[in-house]
C-alpha cells in the first residue's frame, strides 16, 4: 500500500506541476500557430502571477485577482504584437525584452507596493483559488485503488487546475472545429494565401496573441494564487521555457502538449521525490539531471534524432506584403 | 458579343519612377476567354494585381460589368465576382482541399456546417466542369496541376464570374496544360469570362477568343485571336524598339572552353528546370541563350557556376570536368578560371550593405593578392578597387562609399569589373543590363565584345532579345529547360520569338 | 536585409537613432520610477553619482563593464553572422568549470601570470565547445538556434549545479562553490590606475581582465572588419546567397563564428572568479549573458559600441546599487527593467522612429538623405 500511496502522490504533484506548464504551452501554441515566436511566455507568465496575487490581496478577491492577472498578461502580449507584428521587429528580441521587463518591474512594484522585499502580502483564504473537492470524494475516499484515485488524483486541484485540462479540448475544438481555428492555423503556415482570401492577416495574428495572453495570465494566477500564497521574486524559475520545450516537442499539437506538459511534470515530480534516493539498477539519479532532461530531450528532437519538429512554416518571419 | 464584363479606363500605376502602367484602356468581353501577352516587366501582372485589389491605380477606373468598382482589397475583388489563379498558389500546404476551398469564405464561426456545405458544393463544381479533386487530400501531396485546379475551385466556389489565371501553365506538364485547357473551355461554354495572361503565344492562339498586347507598360493592341497570327503577335509584343547596335567585328573562335553536356537540372520542388542540355562556348566567340524567363536559363547558369547541384550532366572547363552534381564550388571554379556576373547582383553578386571596395574582391576574397597573412591588405584592396573605379569609370568614385548607395548601372559596373579584371578564361554573365541605364548599356556591351576580342569564351544569358542579338556571335534558344534551336545572330527577331514562345512548328518544319 | 532603409548620414544612423531609442528607453523606465513613487531625476543623479562620483564607484563601474563587454561581444559576433546566441548565459557558465579545473590544479604551483593565460585559454575552450553543438544543428540540421542555445542554458546551469553541489564542492563546506583559490589563481587588481587619477579606491574588484577584455574588443574589431574571416562572416551575415556565390562553406562559418561567440562568453567567466571571488560559484554568471544581448543591440554589434554600451551598464549597475541603497523603494532590479526596455526600443522596436526622424531630414535637406525615387518591383 506504501508504494501505491507513493504513486498517488507522485501522479498528484505531476498533474499540480504540469498545470503552469500546459497553460503557458497551450498559450504558445495560439501564437506560435499565427507564426508568431513567443520566447516571452516566461515574463508574461511571471506579470500575470504579480498581478493576481498583487490585486488579490488588494481586492480581497480571487476572482479580481485572476481578472487582473489575464488583463496584465494581455497587455504585455499586445506589447510583443506591436513589436512584431505592427512593426515587424525581431520576434525574438521582442520577447527577450519582455522577459525582461517583466521580471525587473514585478519586483521594483512589489517592492514599492507591498514592502516585503518583492514579495506580495500572504493572501488568506478568499483570495486564493483553494482545492475543489469533486462531487461524491469523500464518500469513495476509502474504496481501494478507484475510489482514492478518484479522490486524491483527481479531486482536490484549484479551479485552475481544471480549467487548463479543460483548455485541451477546448483549444482542439478551436483549432480544428472553428473558422478562427481555421484561419489561425492558415496564417501561421502562409500568410499570403489567408491575405488573398481577404483576411486580415495583421488582425488574426492580434487576436491569437490575445488568446496567448489570456492563458499565460491564467498559467501566472495558478503559480502566485493556488500553488503558492503569494507572488515570489522570479517565481516562474524557467517555466515558461520548459513550456516552450513542451510546444516543440508536442509538435505544436493541443493534446500532444498536454502529453508533453504531464511528462515534464512527471520529470519534475520524480525529482523531487526521489531526491536522495537511490533506484534499483540505475542507482543515485542526479537531481539536476532530472530537471535537465526536458531540455535535453528538447534538443535531441530538434537535431531531428526522433522524429521532426516543424514549426509553422511562416513563423518568425513578420508578413510583407509583396507580390 | 454582350456586355463587357471587365472595362479598365485609362489605369495608371507607377512604382517610384518606373511607370508599370501607363494609360490602360482594356474591353474584355462576358463569356470569352481573353488572352493578355507581353514580355517579362510588360505590366501584366501589375495591372491584374490591381484588378484584384492587391494594388490600387494611380489613376483611372474599373467597371464590372457595367458597374464602376472599387477595388481596394481582395475582398472587394472577390465580391465583385473576380477570382484569381496566382502563378505562385495560395495555398496552405499542409491543409486539406476542402479547408483551402473554404478558407476566408466559410461563412459561419463553426466550421461543421461549411465544411458540408463546401462538399456537396465541391460535388457539383467537380460535375460541371470536370473538375475532379480528392476534397479531403492533403495540398502537399498533390500534383501541381491538381494543386492548380483546387485555386480554380477555390475562385468559383467563391462565385466567381470572372476567373483571372496568371501564368497558369508555367508550372504544368503539357498534358496538364492540355487538361486545364479543356477545363477553360468549358467554364467558358458555363458563361465565365476567362482572362488569361500569358507569354506563350500557342497558348494564346489555342483557346483564346481574343488577346491583348501590352509592351514596357501600354496596351499597344488588341485582336481577335483568329484575326491575327503568331508572327504578328511576336512582333507587337517584341516591338519595333531601337536597336543597340554594337561595333564588332566577325568573331574568331578558337578552342572549346566551355562544354556541357546532357544536363539536368531540379528546383528545389523537384521540378525538372533544365532537361538535357548540351552546348558548347569556344574561345573568343559569346554565346547567348535566349528564352523567356522561367524557362531554366537561370539554374543552367547556377548549375555550371557550382552554385546549384545538378541532377545530372557532365561540364568541361577547358577539357577538365567540373564536378557539377557533387561538389564543384564557386571558389574552386574562380580559381580555374570561370567568371559569374550573377542575374541578382542585389542579393546575390554583390552585398549592398558593404563598402564598394568590399564587393570588389567577393568572391576572390582568397586570393593572395589582397591578403597579408590572415589579414585582409585593405590597401591592396582600396587601391585595387580605386583602379577599377576609374578603369571602368564607376560613379561617385568612391570606394569606401556603402555599395547600395550607387545606381543600378554602377553596381553593375562593380560586378562586371571585379569579374572581367580577373582575367577568366570563360566568363558567364546574367542579365547583364537589367536595371541599368541607357549610358552603362552601351559601356557594358563594349566590354563584352572586348572580352571576346581578347579571345574569352562568353555565355551570355538575358531576357532583353535585343540584346542577344546584338551581342552574341551563336544563340541558342530555351524553352521549358529544352533548347530547341540554335541560331546565328542574323536569324530575325520574329524567328526566335517564336522559338521562345514554344512555337514547335517552325522547329519541325526544318 | 532585403530591403535597405532609406539612407540617414551615418551619424545619424550609428549615433542618433541609438541614442533616441535610448532616451525612450530611459523615459519609460523614469515613469516605473514615478509609479514607485520616487523623483526620477533624483534617481538619475544618484544613480550617475554612484557610478562616476567617487574612484570606488568608478572601479565598480568598470569591473562590472569587463563582464558585459565579453558577453557583448560574444553575441555581436554572432549577429554579424546573422546568428542570434541566447546561449551566452550557459557558454560563460559551463566556461567557469574550465576556469575551475584551471585554477584548483595550479594555483598552488603556478604564479597568477601562468595561471592566467591557461585559465583564458580554458574559458575560451569550454565557451566554444558549449556553442558548438548548437551551431552544428543549426547547420547540419536546420534546428533553431535560438531554441537550442536556450536549452543549452538549462543543461549548462544543471550541470553546473550538480558539480559545485558534488565534486567541486570541498569537503565539509555547505555552500556550493569550490574552494577559495590560492594567490596562483587570484588576479591583480587595476585601481591603483584609478587612484593614479587622484580618486581613492578602498576595496574594488576591478582587475587585470578589464584589459583582457579591452584587447578582445579591438581583436573582435580586428577579425570582423580586417580579416578574411570576419569577411566571410559579414558576407554570410547580410546575404547567405552571396556567400554561397562567392563560395563561402555555410555549416564551416556558422561553427567558427559560434565557436568564436562562445569563446568571448566563456572569457566572462575569468572575472567574477579569478578577478574578484577567487572561487566559482553557484549563478556567478547571474544574467550577464542576457544583459550582452543588451549591450550588442545599444553597441549596434560594433566592438567600439559595445565596449561603450558595456560601460553604460556597468554604470547602471554600479549606480543602480548605490539607488537602492539612498532609495529602498528602488531596487537593483530596475536595471533589469531598463536591460529590458533597452532591448525593446533599441531591438525590437529599432525601426519606430526612423520614418519620422528620415522624413525630419528629408524636410531639412532632401539630398542628403538620397530620396532617390523607390525602386518598383517591376511587373
Amino acid at each position: 500500500m506504501d508504494i501505491f500511496n507513493a504513486v498517488i502522490q507522485t501522479l498528484d504533484s505531476t498533474l499540480r506541476l504540469s498545470v503552469p506548464l500546459l497553460l503557458a504551452c497551450l498559450a504558445g501554441l495560439y501564437s506560435e500557430r499565427s507564426g508568431i515566436f513567443d520566447i516571452g511566455l516566461e515574463g508574461k507568465m511571471l506579470v500575470g502571477a504579480f498581478a493576481g496575487a498583487a490585486a488579490a490581496s488588494v481586492f480581497h478577491s480571487a476572482f479580481i485577482g485572476l481578472g487582473m492577472a489575464i488583463l496584465i498578461s494581455i497587455a504585455f502580449a499586445m506589447i510583443h504584437g506591436f513589436a512584431s507584428i505592427t512593426h515587424r521587429g525581431n520576434q525574438i528580441v521582442s520577447g527577450v525584452a519582455i522577459n525582461f521587463i517583466a521580471a525587473g518591474s514585478t519586483v521594483i512594484l512589489g517592492q514599492a507596493w507591498f514592502h516585503q522585499g518583492g514579495r506580495t502580502p500572504a493572501l488568506s483564504e478568499g483570495e486564493r483559488f483553494s482545492s475543489i473537492t469533486l462531487p461524491g470524494a469523500n464518500a469513495v475516499k476509502d474504496v481501494p485503488v478507484i475510489g482514492q484515485l478518484y479522490s486524491e488524483l483527481l479531486s482536490g486541484h484549484s479551479l485552475i487546475a481544471y480549467i487548463a485540462f479543460a483548455m485541451v479540448p477546448i483549444t482542439w475544438w478551436v483549432l480544428y472545429r472553428t473558422r478562427f481555428g481555421l484561419r489561425l492555423r492558415a496564417v501561421g503556415e502562409n500568410p499570403a494565401a489567408v491575405d488573398t482570401a481577404g483576411i486580415s492577416v495583421t488582425w488574426l495574428r492580434y487576436r491569437a496573441l490575445l488568446c496567448t495572453g489570456v492563458l499565460t495570465g491564467l498559467a501566472g494566477a495558478y503559480l502566485s494564487m493556488t500553488q503558492n500564497g503569494g507572488f515570489v521574486k522570479d517565481m516562474t524559475a524557467g517555466k515558461g521555457y520548459i513550456a516552450l520545450a513542451a510546444l516543440i516537442f508536442a509538435k505544436w499539437k493541443p493534446v500532444n502538449a498536454m502529453f508533453a506538459c504531464l511528462l515534464f511534470g512527471f520529470l519534475d515530480a520524480l525529482a523531487i521525490r526521489l531526491q536522495g534516493t537511490p533506484l534499483p539498477i540505475i542507482g543515485k539519479v542526479p537531481v539536476q539531471f532530472m530537471q535537465a532532461l526536458p531540455y535535453i530531450l528538447t534538443v535531441v528532437l530538434l537535431a531531428g534524432f526522433i522524429g521532426k519538429a516543424i514549426p509553422p512554416r511562416a513563423g518568425g518571419v513578420p508578413y510583407v506584403k509583396e507580390r | 458579343m454582350g456586355q463587357a464584363a471587365i472595362e479598365l479606363i485609362g489605369i495608371n500605376k507607377s512604382f517610384g519612377a518606373v511607370h508599370a502602367n501607363r494609360d490602360i484602356n482594356l474591353e474584355i468581353p462576358r463569356g470569352t476567354i481573353h488572352g493578355i501577352v507581353g514580355e517579362n516587366g510588360a505590366g501584366k501582372s501589375t495591372l491584374m494585381s490591381i484588378l484584384y485589389g492587391f494594388y490600387q491605380a494611380d489613376s483611372g477606373e474599373i467597371r464590372v460589368n457595367g458597374q464602376p468598382t472599387t477595388i481596394r482589397t481582395s475582398n472587394d475583388a472577390i465580391a465583385a465576382g473576380i477570382g484569381m489563379v496566382h502563378q505562385h498558389f495560395m495555398l496552405v500546404e499542409n491543409f486539406s482541399v476542402l479547408e483551402n476551398i473554404i478558407l476566408g469564405a466559410e461563412g459561419e464561426a463553426l466550421l461543421k456546417k461549411s465544411i458540408a456545405k463546401a462538399r456537396s458544393e465541391l460535388d457539383r463544381l467537380e460535375r460541371e466542369y470536370g473538375l475532379e479533386v480528392d476534397p479531403d487530400a492533403i495540398i502537399e501531396e498533390l500534383p501541381v496541376g491538381i494543386q492548380q485546379r483546387v485555386e480554380i475551385l477555390k475562385a468559383l466556389y467563391r462565385g466567381a464570374e470572372i476567373l483571372i489565371l496568371d501564368e497558369p501553365t508555367g508550372v504544368l506538364t503539357p498534358a496538364e496544360a492540355d487538361h486545364l485547357f479543356r477545363i477553360l473551355k468549358q467554364l467558358k461554354e458555363q458563361g465565365k469570362t476567362i482572362v488569361l495572361i500569358t507569354h506563350k503565344l500557342r497558348e494564346i492562339m489555342a483557346i483564346t477568343d481574343n488577346v491583348s498586347v501590352m509592351r514596357q507598360g501600354t496596351m499597344v493592341a488588341t485582336r481577335q485571336t483568329k484575326q491575327t497570327t503568331v508572327e504578328e503577335l511576336a512582333e507587337l509584343m517584341v516591338g519595333r524598339r531601337v536597336l543597340l547596335r554594337v561595333e564588332k567585328g566577325a568573331a574568331n573562335p578558337g578552342g572549346v572552353k566551355l562544354a556541357v553536356n546532357n544536363l539536368v537540372v531540379r528546383d528545389q520542388r523537384g521540378v525538372t528546370m533544365v532537361d538535357d542540355v548540351s552546348f558548347e562556348v569556344r574561345a573568343g566567340e559569346i554565346v547567348g541563350i535566349a528564352g523567356v524567363a522561367g524557362n531554366g536559363q537561370s539554374e543552367l547558369i547556377e548549375a555550371i557556376s557550382g552554385i546549384r547541384r545538378a541532377v545530372s550532366g557532365t561540364v568541361l572547363l577547358d577539357g577538365k570536368p567540373i564536378d557539377v552534381t557533387g561538389t564543384a564550388d564557386p571558389g574552386e571554379l574562380r580559381d580555374r578560371g570561370l567568371a559569374h556576373v550573377p542575374e541578382d547582383r542585389h542579393h546575390v553578386g554583390l552585398v549592398l550593405a558593404f563598402e564598394e571596395n568590399e564587393n570588389s574582391i567577393l568572391g576572390y576574397h582568397d586570393d593572395v593578392r589582397y591578403l597579408k597573412g590572415f589579414l585582409l591588405d585593405v590597401d591592396a584592396i582600396r587601391n585595387d578597387a580605386k583602379s577599377k573605379i576609374d578603369g571602368y569609370d564607376i560613379r561617385p568614385p568612391d570606394c569606401r562609399l556603402r555599395t547600395a548607395n550607387f545606381s543600378g548601372g554602377n553596381q553593375q559596373k562593380i560586378v562586371l569589373a571585379r569579374e572581367m579584371e580577373q582575367d577568366p578564361g570563360v566568363l558567364i554573365v546574367g542579365q547583364p543590363t537589367r536595371g541599368v541605364d541607357v549610358g552603362a548599356i552601351e559601356f557594358i556591351h563594349k566590354r563584352l565584345i572586348a572580352m571576346r576580342d581578347q579571345g574569352k569564351a562568353v555565355l551570355l544569358i538575358s531576357v532583353e532579345l535585343d540584346e542577344i542579338r546584338s551581342l552574341s556571335d551563336r544563340i541558342v534558344v530555351m524553352f521549358a529547360g529544352r533548347i530547341v534551336g540554335e541560331r546565328g545572330p542574323e536569324a530575325s527577331e520574329g524567328e526566335l520569338g517564336l522559338l521562345m514562345a514554344g512555337v514547335e512548328q517552325l522547329e519541325a518544319a526544318e | 536585409m532585403s530591403t535597405p532603409y532609406a539612407k540617414l548620414p551615418a551619424w545619424a544612423d550609428y549615433g542618433l537613432i541609438p541614442l533616441i531609442n535610448l532616451l525612450v528607453a530611459f523615459l519609460v523606465a523614469g515613469f516605473v520610477v514615478l509609479l514607485v513613487g520616487e523623483n526620477p531625476l533624483r534617481a538619475a543623479a544618484i544613480l550617475v553619482e554612484g557610478a562616476f562620483g567617487r574612484g570606488q564607484g568608478i572601479a565598480f563601474t568598470l569591473y562590472y563593464a569587463t563582464t558585459f563587454i565579453f558577453t557583448g561581444l560574444s553575441v555581436a559576433v554572432a549577429v554579424h553572422c546573422g546568428l542570434f546566441n541566447i546561449g551566452t548565459e550557459g557558454q560563460a557558465y559551463i566556461a567557469g568549470l574550465g576556469v575551475a579545473l584551471v585554477c584548483l590544479t595550479f594555483d598552488a604551483t603556478l604564479p597568477w601570470w601562468l595561471t592566467f593565460p591557461l585559465a583564458i585559454l580554458a574559458a575560451a575552450a569550454f565557451g566554444a565547445f558549449w556553442a558548438l553543438i548548437p551551431a552544428y544543428l543549426q547547420a547540419k540540421r536546420g534546428s533553431h538556434i535560438v531554441i537550442t542555445t536556450i536549452m543549452f542554458n538549462f543543461i549548462a546551469a544543471s550541470i553546473m549545479v550538480y558539480l559545485l553541489v558534488g565534486v567541486l564542492k570541498p569537503a565539509g563546506s555547505m555552500a556550493p562553490q569550490t574552494r577559495i583559490f590560492l594567490e596562483g589563481a587570484q588576479l591583480p587588481k587595476l585601481n591603483w590606475i584609478i587612484e593614479l587619477f587622484g580618486a581613492r579606491v578602498r576595496s574594488a574588484p576591478l582587475n587585470i581582465s578589464f584589459l583582457l577584455a579591452l584587447v578582445m574588443a579591438f581583436l573582435t574589431w580586428v577579425l570582423i572588419w580586417r580579416t578574411r574571416l570576419g569577411y566571410e562572416i559579414r558576407t554570410y551575415g547580410f546575404s547567405p546567397k552571396a556567400a554561397r556565390y562567392a563560395g563561402i562553406s555555410e555549416t564551416r562559418i556558422i561553427v567558427i563564428t559560434m565557436m568564436i561567440s562562445g569563446a568571448l562568453g566563456g572569457m566572462m567567466a575569468l572575472n567574477p572568479t579569478m578577478g574578484d571571488q577567487h572561487n566559482v560559484a553557484i549563478d556567478f554568471v547571474a544574467g550577464a549573458g542576457f544583459v550582452g544581448i543588451a549591450v550588442a543591440l545599444m553597441g549596434r554589434s560594433h566592438p567600439l559600441g559595445v565596449v561603450l554600451a558595456a560601460i553604460l551598464f556597468g554604470m547602471l549597475y554600479q549606480g543602480g546599487a548605490e539607488l537602492a541603497f539612498e532609495m529602498p523603494a528602488i531596487s537593483r532590479d530596475m536595471i533589469v527593467i531598463i536591460q529590458g526596455l533597452v532591448i525593446l526600443f533599441a531591438g525590437a522596436l529599432e525601426h519606430m522612429f526612423r520614418p519620422s526622424i528620415q522624413a525630419l531630414f528629408a524636410s531639412f535637406s532632401p539630398r542628403s538623405v538620397g530620396m532617390a525615387p523607390a525602386k518598383g518591383k517591376g511587373a
